[in-house]
Formats: structure tokens, sequence, C-alpha cells
């Protein structure tokens, strides 16, 4: 409360001290004349206006300098997807374009505000318009817009097709405040769901009536082979998300019982893009600043998923790492997922064939079992002695 | 007759010579029309004073929102600094832990977000900059006594003054404000289960926001009539002043729009109160799994786009023409190209009800729908390139005088460019993968239509504040003020472009809960420390505002500028009725300036012989 106080009182003297200032300089302004005075004015602030053409001109080129390795497809930060470099490059051009209109227009703006300042003698000229310029710089920019049109509209119409090619579905659902990662397992198909049937026990609301749904995964994290086409199915539990990948170029809303895709093909291993990092002294400090002697921020370096969509007081929390492997790493993770419905549901009250068996149960005895307690094996025994009789 | 004190000016000569009798006095009681303090202050109906009512109230709001960012940015700069100390003012949302140290609570950060957005852009940067400048000149210099229905244009501040009242005592909920973005973007606004502020806080916040298009409403109607009805003999529409057409097209461009984003906001209300589903579907939130199925949260966003673009132009058109305005009476120049000013203000004005949904590009829409939108949104870049080319040949070979007004005009220009370039980027789909609701866009729009807007109303209040007040406001303040902010609304913003090209996305609490986001630290202090820096001199601004209005440097020319236009021949401190005797009637284009060795011609003299280029 003090420290607030102080700082109010200090706000009002300085305060208190500028108006004392403004009131000296009016009245000196006032003592050397109107006529004066505007002229001292005008000469400042034109000089002012050369002043910070110059100094915001060379604020933007250090600034861009110091971080030209966020700028898109320079540095490290290039796209790791096939279609992210389209987008990189479409920065560019846009960058190209723009960045030569931003200085042409601000060096004629600074420029004539400087030069066609008030002075003695000389008069304003009356020129109220230009036909044949206004149609030039008419012209100009719409032609530079339709260049960027045509390259942004190709881009974008190839980059949101529909495949019809092979690729490996994964879902990802939103809530708040996380994401519910599936895979389709064996049968590479996504079971049904239906939200009403979310509870305590089946997160995403999956029909176990389904089959489909019993190899389904629910892995931790998104792991995925380089250099082949995924689909994300992406919905949301509540309100809207949004799937967002920085590194591959990746940005779709979760709107809830609506599914969303994206389709994209990684290009780079996690391993490739930690390689790159390692070159930028940026990431060859400690990543975490209190363990001087772990590892480096390149090598702690991990794709991140994060939601891009306001949903609620932890939307900045919503992350989950991803893994670009090569294949055989893929498979081999792939083949340690247990199957949600294995691990989680079979046999329990939730399980619609809660002591059935199932056509898939021979594939599953060869797996580790499943958490199935000494009652529900009794049960099954009982069943079983059942069908027998 | 009456005429003000003094020897008649020039101007009051030829609008006694020439000038229209409506027998003012004849029907109305004249000065003497306002008699108390309540019906001359509170419950006016005079358009001067109800301008003035706008641009307090929206200094007022400005001032809230302001100070909420600065909240906010002391998060995102410093997210481990002590907040104890602002506990006395905002209690329970400074949370303390075992240590003593006190932390802003997340659920209050996104109040203070979306307070913050949804204050700056209704109340202070559409009522406080149309609101008060539509009020104040376009009778005064289309010639009208006062606006076509003085009533329907005090309904229209108090309109305004209840949802501000209502959205100011929302801050004081239990609960909160209402935090879910100033979009408010469907499920979370409709569910308390999703999240506190969207309980009574945006009941309030709804409630508050119809007010407010009633009153935006009210006053279009008002400003549209006037302009077609109250034009004084000779005004055609050719000979109306920028500022005029600009009003006149924000007004028309708020009419149709407005009403759109009202029948979203009642859809809200039905689904927030009568469990109908019109934007909710397969939701399951709070343990329970909703019974509404069937709607769609885009259709919201499709109602609110189509006002929220629209929204943009009404900011920043009333702030363009204030500038075309500005610059041609101190650049002593006719504005270059009138009539392609008023054709791209038109063209913008259709081209913006036709793009709403590029803010939709990754929200689910069909991706076939973006191609119509990038090409429309694109377009737009002609007409505002065309704008920007004729302002900067405005100045050239002028005679510039520098005053606080022109300063800001000139600052305008460069933030329009700078802000307005970025645009391109985001409306191309493609790019607006990668951008979308990054940093990128938070510098974008803080820019083109935030700091633009506001450059464009600081320079309409230092210009017209003789207008308002008879006195002028201080030019060394004037001047630190524009320094001040021009240099440190960069230092700002310009920033943020890098921030969002590394991916880093808006409306983040903190930013170190992914390692890709995580590396701006130092920046983002940076950032924070220049927006406390421009908060202070616009606390300069207000003080040399409320100091100049008692005790500023008396106007004793009616005309102080030079200017053509008719609004600087009524007298110092004008009563209602604007003009004391005559209406002028106008012989003019309004931006003879400098011509056949005149500094100006008066709209109100008539066009001589000899004179070389007539408009």
């Amino acid at each position: 409360m003090n420290s607030l106080l102080g700082f109010v009182l200090i706000s009002v003297l300085i305060l208190i001290v500028v108006v004392q200032i403004a009131k000296v300089t009016e009245l000196a302004g006032i003592r050397r004349g109107d006529k004066e005075t505007q002229k001292l004015t005008n000469k400042r602030n034109a000089n002012y206006m050369l002043w910070f053409l110059a100094g915001f001109m060379i604020f933007c080129v250090v600034s861009a300098l110091h971080y030209k390795n966020y700028f898109l497809g320079y540095g490290p930060h290039g796209a790791a997807s096939a279609h992210g470099t389209l987008i990189d490059s479409l920065f560019n051009t846009t960058l190209f374009f723009t960045g030569i209109v931003f200085v042409l227009t601000h060096v004629a703006l600074f420029y004539f505000s400087w030069k066609y300042k008030e002075e003695d003698g000389v008069k304003a000229e009356y020129i109220a318009h230009d036909t044949r310029l206004e149609i030039i710089w008419t012209a100009i920019p719409a032609v530079v817009m339709a260049i960027l049109v045509v390259f942004g509209l190709s881009a974008w119409n190839e980059i949101m097709a529909d495949t019809e090619e092979e690729f490996i579905e994964i879902e990802a659902t939103g809530y708040q405040f996380g994401w519910h990662l599936r895979y389709p397992g064996a049968d590479n198909l996504l079971g049904t769901r239906n939200y009403k049937m979310i509870d305590g026990s089946n997160p995403i609301g999956q029909d176990w009536e389904d089959v489909k749904n019993h190899d389904d995964l629910h892995p931790g994290e998104i792991v995925l082979p380089v250099g082949e086409k995924v689909r994300v199915r992406i919905t949301a539990r509540d309100v809207l998300h949004n799937f967002y990948l920085p590194h591959f170029r990746v940005k779709m809303d979760a709107v809830p019982g609506m599914p969303t895709y994206f389709v994209f093909t990684p290009e780079v291993t996690t391993k490739e893009y930690r390689q790159r990092l390692k070159d930028y002294p940026e990431y060859q400090v400690p990543a975490d600043p209190s363990e001087p002697d772990g590892p480096q921020k390149w090598e702690a370096f991990d794709y991140e998923l994060a939601c891009a969509e306001l949903c609620g007081k932890g939307h900045f929390s919503m992350k989950r790492i991803v893994k670009i492997v090569e294949r055989e790493e893929y498979d081999e993770w792939l083949a340690a997922q247990q199957p949600y419905y294995m691990t989680s549901i079979r046999n329990t009250d939730a399980d619609p064939f809660k002591g059935q068996k199932l056509a898939s149960d021979s594939v599953e005895e060869e797996a580790p079992a499943a958490e199935i307690t000494e009652e529900v094996e009794a049960d099954i025994v009982a069943m079983n002695a059942e069908s027998a009789e | 007759m009456v005429i003000s004190k003094g020897i008649p000016t020039y101007e009051e000569k030829l609008i006694e010579e020439l000038g229209y009798d409506d027998h003012f006095h004849d029907h109305h009681d004249g000065d003497k029309f306002s008699a108390n303090f309540i019906n001359t202050y509170i419950f006016s109906m005079d358009h001067k004073i109800i301008a003035k009512q706008f641009l307090i109230t929206g200094m007022f709001w400005a001032i809230i929102g302001a100070l909420m960012s600065l909240v906010f940015r002391l998060q995102l700069g410093f997210p481990e600094a002590d907040m104890v100390w602002l506990k006395p003012i905002l209690g329970k949302w400074i949370t303390v832990n075992a240590e003593g140290i006190g932390a802003l609570s997340n659920q209050f950060y996104y109040a203070l977000v979306t307070m913050h957005g949804t204050i700056i852009v209704f109340f202070v940067l559409t009522a406080g900059l149309s609101g008060t400048f539509s009020n104040l000149l376009i009778p005064l210099q289309i010639g009208a006594r006062d606006m076509a229905s003085p009533l329907l244009n005090m309904l229209s501040y108090w309109f305004f003054f209840l949802a501000g009242a209502l959205m100011f005592y929302s801050l004081f909920l239990s609960t909160g404000p209402f935090s879910g973005g100033w979009t408010a973007y469907p499920p979370l606004s409709v569910l308390p289960q999703a999240s506190d502020g969207s309980g009574a806080g945006m009941t309030f916040w709804t409630l508050s926001l119809v007010f407010f298009v009633v009153s935006v409403l009210l006053g279009g109607v008002n400003y549209i009539t006037t302009v077609l009805n109250l034009r004084t003999k000779g005004m055609t529409m050719w000979r109306m002043p920028l500022t005029i057409w600009a009003f006149f097209i924000t007004a028309i461009i708020g009419l149709l729009s407005f009403p759109v984003l009202v029948s979203g906001f009642f859809l809200l209300m039905f689904d927030r109160t009568m469990n109908t589903s019109f934007f909710l579907n397969e939701i399951f939130v709070g343990g329970e799994a909703l019974q509404q199925v069937g709607g769609s949260p885009i259709l919201y966003q499709h109602l609110f786009w189509f006002l929220g673009h629209p929204e943009v132009y009404i900011i920043i058109l009333p702030a363009m023409g204030i500038v075309s305005e500005v610059l041609s009476v101190h650049a002593k120049k006719p504005i270059f190209g009138y009539k392609a000013m008023v054709f791209s203000m038109l063209a913008i004005a259709f081209l913006s009800f036709i793009v709403w949904a590029h803010h939709m590009f990754m929200s689910g829409v069909n991706p076939f729908i973006s191609n119509f939108f990038v090409i429309f949104t694109l377009i737009i870049a002609v007409p505002s390139a065309v704008k920007v080319f004729n302002w900067i040949s405005t100045l050239y070979k002028g005679s510039i005088r520098y005053n606080s007004a022109m300063l800001f005009a000139i600052g305008f220009v460069s933030m329009f460019i700078s802000g307005g370039l970025t645009g391109i980027f985001l409306g191309n789909s493609a790019i607006d993968i990668q951008l979308h609701d990054t940093y990128f866009v938070v510098a974008h729009f803080h820019i083109v239509m935030g700091v633009a807007a506001f450059f464009g109303m600081f320079a309409g209040i230092y210009h017209w504040f003789p207008k308002m007040y008879g006195r002028f406001m201080n030019e060394t303040l004037g001047k630190i003020h524009f320094w001040g902010t021009m240099i440190g609304a960069y230092a700002v913003f310009w920033p943020m472009h890098y921030i969002g090209m590394a991916g880093v996305p808006r409306r983040y609490y903190r930013f170190d809960t992914f390692d890709s986001f995580a590396q701006f630290g130092e920046l983002n202090k940076f950032i924070t420390v220049a927006a406390i820096i421009v908060f202070f001199l616009q606390v300069v601004f207000v003080v040399n505002f409320f100091y100049s209005i008692w005790r500023g440097r008396k106007q004793t020319v009616a005309n102080p500028y030079d200017a053509s236009t008719i609004e600087w021949t009524t007298p110092i401190n004008a009563g209602h009725g604007n003009w004391p005797g005559k209406l002028p009637t106008v012989q003019r284009w309004p931006y003879d300036y400098g011509k056949d060795g005149r500094e100006f011609y008066p709209q109100v003299e008539p066009v001589g012989d000899n004179e070389s280029e007539v408009h």
C-alpha cells in the first residue's frame, strides 16, 4: 500500500513539473511572438521527422537482424513439414513486396514532412489531383495483390485439400485443459464416439459396442513417422480449442460436435531438428538454468502441440509433446502401446462385452494381460463353463 | 441581428451578406435555449455538448482500458514479480502464496484481456471517436443548427452511458467480469461451467453491448439524416469535407452491421437462458453431457464478424476523415485526389461487408469458401493504398505548419502504413495458417486500428479543441505527447511481430509452459516497460486536456488555422444553434488552399471570375 501511495505521489510531482515546464515554454513563446515561435517549432519538428525516419529504419533493420532466426523460413525455425515450406516462402514473397512499399512510403512521408515545412516566402502549391498518377498507383497495388492472391490461393488449396492417398489417421480432442490423443490401432480405423457416453473411464465417449474402438490407442504424446502423410481428426469436448503445431505450420480449430481435419507430412525428425538447432548459440545454453551441467537447450528440444483458441483460464497450458521418428522407431513405439479398451475397459462394468469372448481375444492373449481382477476372472471361468454345457 | 462581439470577421460579413436566413430566432430561444445546469451540461440536446460528453466518457474508458492492459502486461513481462501491491485494488484476484508473494490470478488475467478489448474497441474507438467527432463536426461543417433529432442524439449518449454503467458494474462481480475474449465465442461464452466469467459477467457484458448498439444506431440514424437533409444551401455532397464523408459512411456501415451483431447476441442469450442450441452441439462440460445438440459455434462467428469486420472500418474511417482534413489545413494545400478519397472510402465500406470470414480461415469453415474472402480482403489493400498515396501527396510541395494536430496526423499515416501492410500477410489464408491467433495479429491490429485510430482521435482533439472550448491545448505538452507516443507505440507493438513470427499464440497467461514460446522473456519485459511509459504520456495528454479547458491559451480569432471549412465561421464558444444570425451558404468545395497566391478561400466566399481551378 505504501509503495502504491509513493508511486502516486511521485507521479503527481512529475506531472506538476511537466505542467510548469509547459507553462514556462508557453510564456516564453508569447514573449518571442507567435510567428517566431511557430517558425522555431516548424524547424524543430521537421528535423525530428528526419531523425525519426532514420531512427525508425535503423531500429527496423537492427531488430530484424537480431531476431532474424524467428522469421519464417530463416535460421533454425524453418518449417518441419512439406506444406510449411510453401507457407514460409509465401511469407517471404509478401515480405519482399510489403518491405519495398514500407520503406518507400515512409521515406516519402517523412522526407516530405521535413522538406515542405512552412518557410518564409515559400507558398504551398495548389495540386488538387493528377489522374495519370492516380491511375498508376491504383494499378500497381492491384497487380501486386493479384500476384499474391494467385500464389496464396494455389498454396492454400493445395494445403487444405483432403488426401486420397494412404495416410496415417490420428485424432486429437481438446478439453479444458488438455488434449486427448487417439490412434486407430491395428485396424487403422477410429471407432465411433458418442459424447453422452463420456465419463470418468471413457474420456472421449467411445462406444464400446463398436469393435473398431477396441484396438484404439490413447497415447500421452503424438509420435509420427517422418515423411508419411498424416491426417489429424480434430475435435473438442467442451468449448472451442485449436490444434496448433507451430513447427509444422498446422493450425485448425477444434469444434465441439463438428470434427475438422488437417493433412500434413512431417519432414524433419526430432533428432534432425535438434541437430539444426545445435549450431545456434541461443540453443547452446543449459535447458534448465538451475542445472548448468544438464542437457543443453538443443538437446532438450521437442516439438510441441499447443492450443491457439481462447478456451478458458487454462488456455496457456494445453501442451503435448510431438515426436517425429524414423519408420522403424515408430513401429516399435506403436507395438508397445496398449489399446485403451484392453487396459481400462475390458470386462469392467462399462464393457458391453463383459464376460463374452471377442473375435480379437486370441490376439489379446499374446499381449500382456489387461487388468482383470480375480472376480472378473472367476466370472469368465464360470461363463465359459456355462457355455461349455 | 445578433452578431458576435467585436468587429465582424470577413467570413461573418460574407454570411451576413449571402447567408440564408432560417428565422432561427423567431422559432427558437436562441442562446437562452439551455437555461439551467441540468439541461445545459447533463441532459443536453446540443450537439456540441453531447460531443464533449462522448469525448470525456471515452477518455474515462480509455484510461480504464489502458490501466487494464498495464496490469496484464506486468504479468506477461514480469511473471515472477510480486503483485501484492495491487491487492488493495484487485483484492481476491491477487492470490498470495505461503511466502507472501502475490500473483495475478489467471481467471482475472483473461477477464482483463477481454475487458481491455471490449472497452477500447466499443467504448473508446467507436463511441469516443465517431460519437465525439460526428456530433461535433457534422452540424458545424455542413452548416446545420443541430442534429436532425437532438432528442435521439441525447438518448444516444445516455444509452452509451447506461452501457458503460453496466460494464463498469460487471467489473466488481464476485465471479468476475466476462473473460472469454472480446469476440465472446460460444460455447465458452454460453457455459458458466466452462468459465467463471461466463456467468453473471457475461450477462452484464451482453446487456451492456445491446444498449451500446442502441446508442450506435440512434446516433447513426441521426448522422445519416442530418448529412442528407440538413446541409446548408450550396453544400452539395461533393462540397462536403472528407470528415463528413467519413462520418456519413461510418454511420451507414454501423447501421447495416450492428443489428446483425445484436441478433447474434440474442441467440447467445437464448442459448444461455432457455436451453436452445443455436450455437451448441454435443458438449460435455462440468461432468455432464448437455442436452443441446444440432447448433454450430461457427454460426455465431459469422454473425459476430459480419459486424466485427465492418467495425474496424467504423473505427478507422472517422480517423481517416479527420486526418485528411488536418493534413490539408496545416499543409495549406488541397487534399490530394478528393474524389478518389471519397470513392476509396466507399469502396472500403462496401468491401468491408464481404470480407468477414478472413477472421475464420482456421475456424473449420469449408476451405473453399476462404478463396473468396482472400480475394476480397486483398482487394481492400488497393483503396487503402490509394488513400496513403494521397495523404503523402498532400504533403508534397505543401507549407507545413507544425502543431500537435498535424504531428498526430502524420503519425497516423505512418501507423496506418505499418499496420496495414501486415494485413496483407494475414489476409492471405495460407500465411494465416501460421500467423492466425499469434502475436503477429496482436501487432497488426493494435498498430492499424488501435494506435492509428487513437492518433486520428488525438489529431482531431488538438485541432478542434478551440472549437470545443474556445482555448488551445498546450503545444509543448502536445509535442511531448506526440513524440513520446510515436516512439513508444512502435516500441510496444513492433517487437510483437517477431514474437508472432516465432509462433507465440496470443491470449497466453504465461509463456513458460512451452519451450517453443518461452524465449522472449527479455523482449516481453521491454514491451511492458515501453507500455508503462506510453501510458504516462497519455496522462500528460489528459492533464493537458483538462488544464486547457480552464487555463489554456484563449482563442482570439475565430479562424485560427485559416481553414476553409465553415465550422470556423461561427463565433468563438458558439452557443446553441451555432450561428448567431443567418446560416452560411456554401459557394465552393472545402479545399481551396494555396490557390492563386491566396492562403485560403473560405467556403462561404463566392467563386470569383478570375479563379483558376474551380471544384
